[in-house]
């Protein structure tokens, strides 16, 4: 090929960043641009379930049948970002008659393999369970680690020639003569993810853009001058102080608000509502949601009633919304089908794949929208594939069989010789794989600033090297080391992660990054303010203002008109005795 | 007669010290166990900032009367704040300063920030940042709260001198993830050993070879607090004459050193009033007669027990003591049920901002001028029963910077009317 045609997508989450990684694989030029931190948008507000595609085995058996063979997929080529927890369905006496019996026939017909259990035998399984579970079967669920396997597909997309642009806007598509000519980019501040920042926008030439913006889809398509229909719904989710489950529970009955469960770590999620919005961003996030999540899923995992919460999160899903457009999808299968179950949100999980041209007799430009994290990889092979159709180009796709970097084993003798705990060496190790080494063994000191999570400084200074992430973007530190998010989300540690940002950084740098990462640990924690969690607030709030005095620090003082101390300073130096600082 | 003081912090100990002063009562503190004193920074606070946040406040004895009416403080009257700081003055002896003057002092914080304060610990004393003096910051790599030359190029940037700061390694090893009380507890241990010389020697070894840089005359030195749990003054003077500069500790977060000092302080002071102090007493409710409380329900180690009161002072803390607690739908005072004003709307309870005007800060309960908790309609919930401290409502004492005050002023006032109440 004399010719390498350049492709820009639009949009950091796993749908964007996986059609970058797959044409870069194949040799494109690519641009990703994302408006704010990788994962801002939809990947980063999901419960993190790699689906078995029992979910949608009874609704969508397609979209089952993708999900299982990607679930085995990504065990194969990310097995390192899932934590292979397996999954139960669990049957309440109140579920509806005949619905165990249709999902587990459902997905004998998709060929997920479920094992059925007694009521005992699941409860042997997972103790938390309440003992009026009559019955459960079990699928290869598992949970997954979204934000470290984005940022995997980013950096290996780097590997393979893609720049990746974070904090940067798409203002304006540049069309002429029914083509689309490129981009224009605006900047954004680092810090405070979503501000732009002053001064001139880019303009960047693309033979291709691909808009994989999820929610904010139509937005760029209008950049464009086109029309796609999509719909938001916020859904969401609390993480409980505790690992109440070890397998993803799920209610068997009709998809619905509050039947899911998925453990991470230490922690479990809840999940979720489902609610139209009209802006993807500036939604309310309500009350009323987290104590629904706790209501339905209480009576299943009857601990869940008197749990404590770490905090509170939405995502919002695009929803693509055929009827309201042409509904000219093109290799977007099933795209205009419509899910059956009665459950909120009546249009498809599943994906549209949108060519402009065809649809809209615009050359230089198709959108994606929908689909799944756990499908992402398909659903970027086929986008990759139709992009490759445009400019003729035939090459297969690899993403099935080439291993996302991280999974790499670090050599076990140079760990042993670290002076570390176990746990920490073996979650640095899961964390960093191959770079273990170079995390556990910095310049300087290394000791811990984040007592939660054990983080130590090395590691977040290593995370603020880490391509992609911009350093003074805290947000995106925590994301990469997990620092500040433990069970004081951020009280004792983001002072400490902040002040690591010197002397590189000024001051005011300092301040700014502190206060949005505090910020954003605050913001989740808003909604689940009751019992110890309302304690632990307060003396978070005391600590920083009554202690550090963060709310109201003094700028400029007239010293002469406070008490100047015991002893006036010509007496400092007797001062340094016993009785230095006794009352004068 | 006995008056019963529920609760242990800065509040209960004040109150049960002023109601002993009265010579016909007895007077008996119950606590469940550690108190949110042991969270605190040591540093008495009266008042910092106006309400909106107006300050730093330089005198707060002129701000007090200009408080709105709900206020704690304006309940008990200026002349009251000030009989109140006189008693602890007296307690504290030459562990406090501050007393000589109505006017705040600025402290640094750990992060370097300004904080105006009435009273503050003896070690803190030759810190305070409104006397002009060069200033060295020194912390510790491991003690990763503190990061000294951040502090230290924070408070360089706001005063009219140079201040400058630095980290050495631990003067003592210690093992895993250590704390400030672990460091502290190290040094009491190596004071005992060979009054902490090789500890400090160490550290002055590590500070030299950074401190070769500088101009070291007539400068104070300032560590964060780690001094020392008991031999405190005779570490500060021993590293003073290392160092050959005064020495100074600045508070840190919690586990908070200069908390516990405090904490002994009063234990010792309580003592020597005649209190009778039972730790490990939890008191879960009341047998009211007549609208009276005649007696509480005391869960103890031994199991539970009924304890006769003639008058009763309900100091158990605010949010993070336990003595205000939320539901999902409600706020309440756990131990008697009082009534606490709260929005039914959750969402009306806390800021959006991370440090805003929070509804939940304020939370507590209402009192009359008397400080006698009040019922939904305004009438005391028990003849006998008076609170004070963090258990009250009404003012936000972290943006206020008053919370060791309010507790001292309102325990004082309490203490001394419960033992009216109880003569």
């Amino acid at each position: 090929m004399g010719y390498t045609p350049h492709v820009v997508v639009v949009g950091g989450g796993t749908t964007g960043v996986g059609v970058a990684r797959d044409l870069a694989m194949r040799g494109l030029e690519v641009t990703l641009i994302e408006r704010g931190a990788l994962t801002s948008g939809a990947t980063g507000g999901m419960h993190g379930l790699l689906h078995s595609g029992a979910r949608y085995a009874l609704s969508d058996s397609d979209s089952a049948a993708d999900c299982l063979a990607e679930n085995r997929v990504l065990r194969e080529v990310a097995g390192h970002f899932v934590e292979d927890t397996g999954g139960l369905f669990v049957e309440r006496p109140e579920d509806p008659d005949g619905h165990y019996e249709a999902r587990l026939d459902a997905c004998e017909a998709v060929g997920i393999p479920a094992e059925e259990l007694t009521g005992a035998e699941a409860r042997d399984r997972e103790p938390g369970l309440s003992g009026e579970i009559e019955r459960a079967f079990a699928v290869p669920d598992a949970g997954v680690d979204p934000f470290r396997l984005t940022e995997a597909l980013a950096s290996d997309a780097g590997s393979y020639g893609a720049t990746i642009l974070t904090h940067a806007e798409v203002v304006d598509v540049d069309v002429e003569d029914d083509a689309v000519r490129g981009v224009r980019v605006r900047e954004h501040d680092p810090t405070t993810p979503g501000e732009p920042m002053p001064g001139d926008v880019v303009d960047i030439d693309a033979d291709y853009v691909v808009n994989a913006t999820g929610a904010w889809a139509g937005k760029v398509a209008a950049m464009a001058g086109l029309e796609v229909p999509v719909r938001a719904s916020k859904g969401a989710m609390v993480v409980t102080a505790d690992r109440h489950v070890d397998a993803v529970v799920n209610r068997c009955r009709p998809r619905g608000q509050g039947d899911i469960l998925v453990p991470h770590g230490d922690v479990s999620i809840l999940g979720t509502t489902d609610v139209a919005v009209e802006d993807p961003v500036s939604y309310a996030r309500e009350n009323w949601e987290v104590d629904l999540l706790f209501e339905e899923l209480s009576p299943v995992v009857p601990a869940l009633s008197d749990a404590r919460s770490l905090r509170a999160y939405w995502g919002v899903r695009p929803l693509y919304d055929p009827d309201g457009g042409e509904g000219a999808s093109q290799s977007g299968r099933r795209a205009d089908r419509r899910v059956d179950d009665g459950a909120p949100g009546d249009l498809t999980r599943d994906f549209a794949l949108l060519d402009h041209e065809d649809r809209d007799g615009l050359w230089g430009m198709s959108t994606v929208v929908g689909g799944k994290l756990t499908t992402h990889r398909l659903m970027a092979e086929q986008v990759a594939d139709h992009v490759c159709g445009k400019f003729g180009i035939d090459r297969p796709c690899r993403t099935d069989e080439i291993p996302l970097p991280g999974g790499e084993q670090a050599d076990p003798e140079q760990l042993a010789t670290f002076d570390v705990d176990a746990a920490t060496l073996e979650r640095v190790h899961d964390r960093w794989g191959e770079r273990a080494p170079e995390v556990l063994e910095p310049l300087g000191p290394n000791p811990v600033v984040c007592p939660c999570k054990r983080v130590t400084r090395g590691e977040v200074e290593t995370a603020m090297d880490v391509e992609a992430v911009f350093e003074t973007d805290l947000d995106a530190v925590r994301r990469r080391t997990g620092v500040g998010t433990g069970d004081c989300q951020g009280d004792r540690c983001a002072h400490r992660v902040a002040g690591l940002l010197r002397p590189e950084h000024d001051l005011d740098q300092v301040d700014r990054s502190l206060s949005a990462f505090y910020g954003e640990r605050w913001a989740g924690q808003r909604h689940v303010l009751w019992g110890e969690q309302l304690s632990r607030a307060m003396g978070s709030y005391a600590l920083h203002a009554t202690t550090m005095n963060r709310d109201h620090p003094v700028e400029s003082p007239n010293l002469d008109a406070f008490d100047p101390g015991p002893g006036s300073r010509g007496e400092g130096e007797e001062d340094a005795g016993e009785r230095g600082g006794s009352e004068a | 007669m006995t008056v019963t003081v529920v609760g242990g912090g800065l509040a209960g100990a004040v109150a049960a010290l002023a109601a002993a002063r009265h010579r016909d009562v007895g007077v008996r503190l119950l606590t469940a166990g550690e108190t949110s004193l042991r969270a605190a920074s040591g540093l008495v606070d009266v008042l910092g900032y106006a309400p909106g946040g107006e300050g730093p406040v330089a005198d707060p004895f002129v701000a007090i009367p200009r408080l709105p009416e709900e206020h704690p403080y304006r309940t008990v009257g200026v002349d009251a704040v000030r009989e109140a700081l006189a008693l602890f003055d007296g307690v504290a002896g030459g562990a406090y300063a501050g007393a000589g003057t109505d006017r705040n002092a600025l402290v640094p914080t750990q992060l370097g920030n300004l904080k105006p304060t009435a009273r503050y610990p003896a070690t803190v004393a030759p810190g305070v940042a409104s006397r002009e003096q060069r200033t060295t910051l020194v912390g510790f790599e491991e003690l990763t709260d503190f990061d000294a030359a951040l502090a230290a190029d924070r408070l360089h940037a706001t005063l009219p001198y140079e201040v400058w700061g630095t980290s050495v390694g631990l003067p003592v090893d210690l093992e895993g993830v250590p704390e400030t009380t672990d460091l502290a507890a190290a040094l009491d241990e190596a004071h005992g050993r060979d009054g902490a010389r090789e500890a400090f020697e160490r550290f002055h070894d590590e500070l030299s070879r950074d401190i070769l840089m500088h101009d070291d005359t007539d400068r104070r030195v300032g560590v964060p607090a780690v001094l020392g749990l008991e031999a405190t003054e005779s570490l500060r003077a021993e590293l003073a004459a290392t160092v050959e500069s005064p020495v100074f500790e600045v508070p840190t977060a919690p586990p908070s050193v200069p908390g516990r000092r405090l904490e002994r302080l009063l234990r010792g002071a309580l003592e020597d009033a005649g209190v009778t102090v039972s730790t490990g007493h939890r008191v879960t409710g009341a047998e009211p007669a007549d609208g009276d409380i005649e007696a509480l329900t005391v869960e103890t180690p031994d199991g539970g027990t009924r304890v006769e009161t003639a008058a009763t002072v309900l100091v158990t803390g605010g949010l993070v003591g336990g003595g205000v607690e939320g539901g999902r739908e409600a706020v309440r005072e756990p131990v008697f049920g009082c009534h606490v004003p709260a929005p039914d709307d959750r969402s009306a309870w806390a800021a959006e901002a991370a440090l805003g005007e929070h509804r939940f800060a304020r939370f507590g309960v209402e009192t009359d001028a008397g400080l006698r908790p009040l019922d939904a309609r305004e009438e005391p919930e028990f003849g006998n029963l008076r609170a004070a401290g963090s258990v009250l409502g009404g003012y936000d004492f972290a943006a206020e910077k008053s919370g060791s005050g309010v507790s001292i002023s309102t325990g004082y006032v309490a203490g001394r009317l419960a033992a009216e109440d109880a003569a």
